[in-house]
């Protein structure tokens, strides 16, 4: 098949208004890549200039080895799922998986070969005869899926195609898309703003903010080396706890603690990175000189562990932390451990990791 | 039985709450039609003194021989098929047009309005003035570019009497069915256009395959509206050419109107009111029953 690559892609609609600055990145063949970031970040920018939905302003668009970025969406042999679906209402659920193959002129044996094969796989034989207007939610975003796979194309894009499901249907449909594109043979480029989406379906993710690649990585690694201040604080859901604290030389400054640092370096202040969930009690026997004291001031249930919010002893610095929700946590005070592997050291300035 | 005289109680208020606008029908709608199908039976005209003379169905025989009825007939179908066929053909044009962004498309959008805004008389006046075989700006134009030799008396010429009336409605209504259009256009969601586009489609099939199955509904509105109106048409033609020449441009409104008006034949008038009335009922219950039926197969689709 054929890699899809994006060569220092840029859209600008106005001098303010610059969607995209520059991203160049590649789509290997059986790739499923997710472009994360929060809403503005130039994530649907990017799915539309692959598409052909719009131009960019500089910068190209390759498909194998033919340069597509002045070629018409028809021209470019992709298929694209769409937030909304866009299942054409008029038609039905078969007339809507033939429409694009009728325009390409195939022989309608041959449509009708591929629409049995997918739709037989995606579980829809009932309901060719239907309205889009018949059918539920998760039933229409399906059709959709199906009408992108009869295509065959060289790329997938799927654009937020979950966020339409209430939850319990997208948790199924999310796990069904896994396999569904597991045996496709072409790169498939996913957009979202939902990192558990992104986590799970991805073999690599990019985070985009402001226009800007963040980072480009599997999505482990994401999770457990993020590139920046803006990744760490965006992937991880309960949010990683990031502290600007004073830095001396081979130390951070928390208080009285002395946090270690990997080596030392030369900097007034730095930010240190840990998730709640890498928060661990002090056993009893451990050094109590890298423990830290400190006061539970709020207790969320999240069902499955509690999620504290420790105000650290004679220090304004707060810290949150997911324990197990087997005693009660109010009002206690406890003393937390900071595993030095699970910690991540970001410069303030530039936000950029430093160990 | 609590419930019972609840539900009573409420039937009651609702007649009452009814009951002005039923009068209302009764007496524009229901009672003007009874009373023509009744005035229809009967012979009331400068022959009888004025007087009412029950003559049964006489009056209807009578319109089967009516040379006079059946032209009236005939141009009144050419002046409603012709006329609604360009409105909706130019409308749809001019929708499209508005429907794509661009600078001052208010204001295109406001000009474009305005001929439907003017008071019919108006327009009818300067049309005559325009097809004014000596001073008229068509003539002007024509001679101009050397297709015609001499003025042609548009008005006047039985060929070309109807054309001359058909333009004017044209250039009143279309504005009319553009922006009803308009109003369909811009329901259809923009990204079926894209998903269309990426399956292939050019712009050309995409009109074909969307656009014009999703505006079915409004299309079909708007002929309904103009079918009514045109196949009723009277202030313009009566204006412009009175009927004439020769009876060339005299629809069944006008024929009418000198039925009763100018040669006081009541009974006969009544007749042509109850035929007219027949078909045009006829028609519009064709169009409310296609309408529904594609409402069933579409409507299904828009629910979300």
């Amino acid at each position: 098949m054929a890699k899809l690559s994006l060569r220092n892609l840029n859209k600008t609609f106005a001098p303010q208004v610059v969607p995209l600055k520059d991203l160049s990145l590649e789509v290997e063949d059986g790739e499923f890549l997710t472009l994360l970031g929060p809403s503005g970040c130039g994530k649907s920018t990017t799915l539309r200039l692959i598409a052909g939905l719009e131009q960019p302003t500089q910068g190209e668009i390759w498909i194998g080895d033919r340069d597509v970025t002045q070629q018409p969406p028809g021209d470019r042999n992709i298929a694209m799922v769409f937030q909304s679906y866009a299942l054409y209402p008029h038609m039905s659920v078969y007339d809507n998986m033939a429409s694009g193959l009728r325009l390409k002129r195939m022989p309608a044996t041959e449509i009708h070969h591929r629409i049995d094969e997918v739709s037989q796989f995606l579980g829809l034989d009932g309901l060719m005869q239907r309205k889009p207007g018949q059918l539920s939610g998760g039933q229409r975003q399906r059709v959709a899926l199906a009408r992108a796979l009869v295509r065959r194309p060289d790329v997938f894009l799927l654009d937020e195609p979950l966020s339409n499901l209430d939850a319990l249907l997208r948790e199924q449909v999310r796990a069904e898309l896994k396999q569904i594109f597991a045996d496709q043979p072409t790169p498939i480029v996913y957009v979202t703003h939902d990192q558990t989406e992104a986590m799970t379906l991805s073999t690599r993710v990019a985070v985009l903010n402001e226009g800007l690649l963040q980072q480009l990585d599997s999505p482990k690694r994401i999770y457990t080396r993020p590139a920046n201040r803006f990744v760490a604080s965006f992937i991880g859901s309960p949010q990683m706890n990031l502290l600007s604290l004073p830095c001396q030389g081979e130390y951070a400054l928390l208080g009285r603690y002395k946090v270690p640092l990997p080596q030392p370096i030369r900097l007034p202040e730095v930010v240190l990175g840990i998730r709640p969930e890498h928060l661990r009690l002090a056993r009893p026997g451990e050094t109590l000189a890298l423990a830290l004291q400190g006061q539970v001031m709020l207790v969320e249930n999240l069902g499955m562990s509690d999620l504290l919010s420790i105000q650290i002893e004679n220090t304004p610095y707060w810290l949150r932390a997911l324990l197990s929700p087997d005693q009660s946590w109010a009002d206690r005070q406890i003393s937390l451990m900071l595993p030095s592997e699970s910690l991540h050291w970001f410069d303030p300035q530039t936000g950029d990791r430093l160990f | 039985m609590r419930q019972d005289s609840l539900r009573q109680r409420e039937q009651r208020t609702g007649w009452w709450l009814v009951a002005p606008a039923l009068l209302f029908l009764i007496l524009i709608y229901a009672y003007p039609i009874a009373r023509s199908i009744g005035l229809s039976l009967f012979s009331q005209n400068l022959g009888t003194e004025l007087q009412p003379v029950f003559t049964g169905l006489s009056n209807y025989s009578r319109m089967a021989v009516d040379g006079r009825f059946w032209q009236s007939l005939g141009n009144t179908t050419l002046f409603t098929v012709l006329s609604v066929l360009l409105e909706l053909l130019l409308g749809l044009g001019i929708a499209l047009v508005l429907n794509r962004s661009f600078r001052g498309r208010g204001v295109v959008r406001t000009i474009a309005l305005l001929p439907w805004a003017l008071p019919t008389a108006l327009i009818a006046t300067t049309w005559t003035w325009i097809f004014n075989d000596q001073f008229g700006v068509w003539n002007d134009l024509l001679l101009r570019l050397g297709l015609i030799q001499t003025g042609v008396n548009w008005l006047g010429d039985p060929n070309w009497a109807l054309w001359t009336v058909i333009a004017a409605d044209v250039w009143k209504t279309t504005p009319f069915i553009a922006i009803l259009l308009l109003a369909g256009l811009q329901s259809i969601p923009a990204d079926l256009y894209e998903a269309h586009a990426i399956d292939g489609a050019t712009a050309w099939q995409s009109f074909w395959q969307i656009t014009l199955p999703l505006l079915l509904p409004q299309i079909l509105i708007a002929s309904l509206f103009r079918f009514a109106q045109a196949f009723g048409i009277f202030d313009l033609i009566q204006v412009m050419t009175g009927g004439g020449p020769g009876g060339a441009t005299e629809t069944v409104s006008i024929y009418i109107y000198a039925t009763i008006m100018r040669y006081l034949d009541f009974g006969y008038g009544a007749a042509l009111v109850v035929v007219t009335f027949v078909i045009l009922s006829l028609a519009v219950a064709l169009a409310a029953w296609g309408l529904t039926r594609l409402r069933a197969a579409h409507n299904l689709g828009d629910s979300r």
